[in-house]
């Protein structure tokens, strides 16, 4: 591959660098010619339909499922187990589990068990270290609940607090609004800010809600097979930097919080 | 003449009373992460699978606990293997590998021209056939199946909760999967004489299961557990030797019960 790469908005090193990813299942091909890149301390929204690949390419990402072509940079470096190690990942809320019995500080305690090492008892520190990070998502007060009972928008700062263990470089989201309600969505969007700005950490989320995902990203991309990369919502690059950047296969265009050109476009994919 | 019985009943009493606790433990603790996962298909198939392994053993007139052990291995392990790929459920696994154990145990024993009456003792329990060796046996085993799950238990726990997130964060999941299979098989094999091959995977089930419907923390959940195992298994070998019935069956029965009525409990809670 010698197209030359533009980092876009930042000259920092990507710490994703998706590079003409092909996935095929079932003989049918789920990402086609993936460019993708993700850098410290932005936000990356990737928005799509349901069943345009959004999972398949966060698997991608950790290293859970091998591209059929292409290739896949993790923190400069093919995914492996130990760069799985600096991601943090919060799934899809599952409300089949709310009977698990499991307190809050059990789920954030799960975050650090890694460190803790197989073999080993979770000790006083560890725990002190846990309730650290439930004050740093403002849920130290329901430490002490079963987790299933709390609120979906509770849970996911829960979930939050158990990624941000391994002091990751990067938090990787899936679908993080479904079962919220709004206003604690607007809480939840703005703990990710904080975290961005205050840890420069990098945040990848996947949504099929894209006024969720354009309202709070910094670069959003919308898949749907393939990539059709936006840059900020408000900024039209021309077309031969767009050519320079996302290559034969990736199309830029003007963003808006709408953006029917995008769902437009979604339609006829289908 | 009577003090010898008398003391041979003594022995006996303890042999099934010991026997009794150490796999109420066992199957409780093991039941837990068989609910919390939902592996009930899986430990019946596993439970089924040691039939074919009990049944080699007498062919080839080796011990039926190692030929059991080992068959138990197998099986489990290649369910979740097969179950793991991709377009094959591991449900479907189970249901060909538990048949496919049973045929096997049908035709070794057509094979084999002793007729063994042992057999039925494995199938469905028998607790005068648990000797002094036995015990040492389950005692064993039944320590290293408690003290294995001790050192990986918050792992097992976690893989429990979001298998997912824990491969992610360097849990070695594919790696705990087989090793509770292989602990979820030696447990098996340790209780066939008591409760017997085809009424263990309820053992294997109803402790976790009734545990989880009347608390929600883990840690009371295993002691419901246990307690629950406990009750049955005693309750039912003090049952079957006064009334003269079945051991295992009779374990069975009361811990069925003991399940219905937390379920009732647990219905009248939420109203």
């Amino acid at each position: 591959m010698t197209e030359p790469k533009i980092d876009i908005g930042t000259e920092q090193f990507p710490l994703v660098d998706i590079d003409d990813v092909w996935v095929r299942y079932n003989g049918k091909w789920v990402l086609k010619s993936i460019y993708l890149q993700c850098f410290s301390g932005k936000i990356l929204g990737i928005v799509g339909p349901n069943g345009g690949g959004k999972t398949t390419l966060l698997n991608v990402i950790l290293g859970t499922v091998h591209p059929n072509k292409g290739s896949v940079k993790l923190f400069g470096h093919p995914p492996n187990k130990n760069s799985r190690l600096d991601i943090g990942y919060l799934p899809q809320i599952s409300h089949a589990d709310r009977s698990f019995p499991v307190t809050v500080i059990d789920v954030v305690l799960m975050g650090l068990y890694n460190k803790i090492g197989l073999l080993h008892r979770v000790n006083r520190k560890s725990k002190a270290e846990a309730m650290a990070l439930l004050e740093k998502v403002n849920m130290s007060e329901q430490a002490q609940m079963i987790f299933g009972t709390l609120s979906g928008g509770q849970q996911q700062r829960v979930n939050i607090a158990r990624a941000l263990a391994s002091k990751p470089k990067l938090l990787i989201l899936d679908e993080p609004s479904t079962g919220i309600d709004s206003v604690a969505q607007e809480d939840f969007y703005e703990l990710l800010v904080t975290l961005r700005d205050e840890q420069n950490m990098a945040v990848i989320m996947v949504s099929h809600d894209i006024g969720v995902i354009t309202s709070h990203a910094d670069q959003i991309a919308c898949l749907n097979t393939q990539i059709h990369y936006h840059g900020r919502p408000d900024i039209a690059l021309p077309p031969d930097i767009q050519q320079k950047i996302f290559g034969r296969n990736l199309h830029i265009m003007i963003h808006d919080d709408k953006c029917l050109t995008c769902f437009k476009r979604h339609e006829n994919h289908d | 003449m009577k003090t010898m019985i008398d003391l041979f009943q003594l022995e006996f009493i303890q042999n099934a009373f010991f026997a009794g606790i150490m796999l109420s433990l066992v199957l409780a603790v093991i039941s837990f992460f068989v609910i919390l996962r939902r592996l009930s298909f899986i430990s019946v198939g596993v439970a089924h699978s040691a039939f074919g392994g009990v049944a080699l053993g007498m062919l080839l007139g080796i011990s039926p606990t190692l030929s059991a052990i080992g068959f138990a291995f197998i099986v489990s392990n290649a369910i979740s293997y097969i179950g793991g790929k991709k377009n094959l459920s591991t449900d479907t696994a189970i249901g060909i590998f538990f048949s496919l154990a049973m045929a096997l145990g049908v035709i070794f024993i057509g094979l084999s021209d002793r007729y063994n009456v042992d057999l039925f003792g494995y199938l469905f329990g028998n607790i005068l056939a648990i000797t002094r060796q036995d015990l040492i046996i389950i005692a064993i085993l039944g320590c290293v199946v408690l003290i294995s799950i001790f050192l990986v238990f918050k792992e097992l726990l976690f893989i429990a909760y979001d298998r997912d997130v824990a491969l992610i964060s360097g849990i070695p999941v594919a790696f705990l999967d087989h090793f509770f299979l292989s602990l979820l098989s030696l447990s098996v094999v340790i209780s066939m004489k008591v409760v017997g091959i085809i009424l263990v995977s309820a053992l294997l089930v109803i402790p976790g299961a009734a545990a989880s419907l009347l608390t929600n923390r883990y840690p009371s959940m295993i002691l419901v557990a246990v307690s629950i195992a406990v009750i049955s298994t005693i309750g039912g070998l003090l049952i079957s030797y006064f009334a003269d019935l079945a051991s295992g069956a009779t374990i069975v029965v009361l811990a069925s019960l003991i399940f219905f009525m937390a379920f009732a409990v647990s219905q009248l809670k939420k109203k």
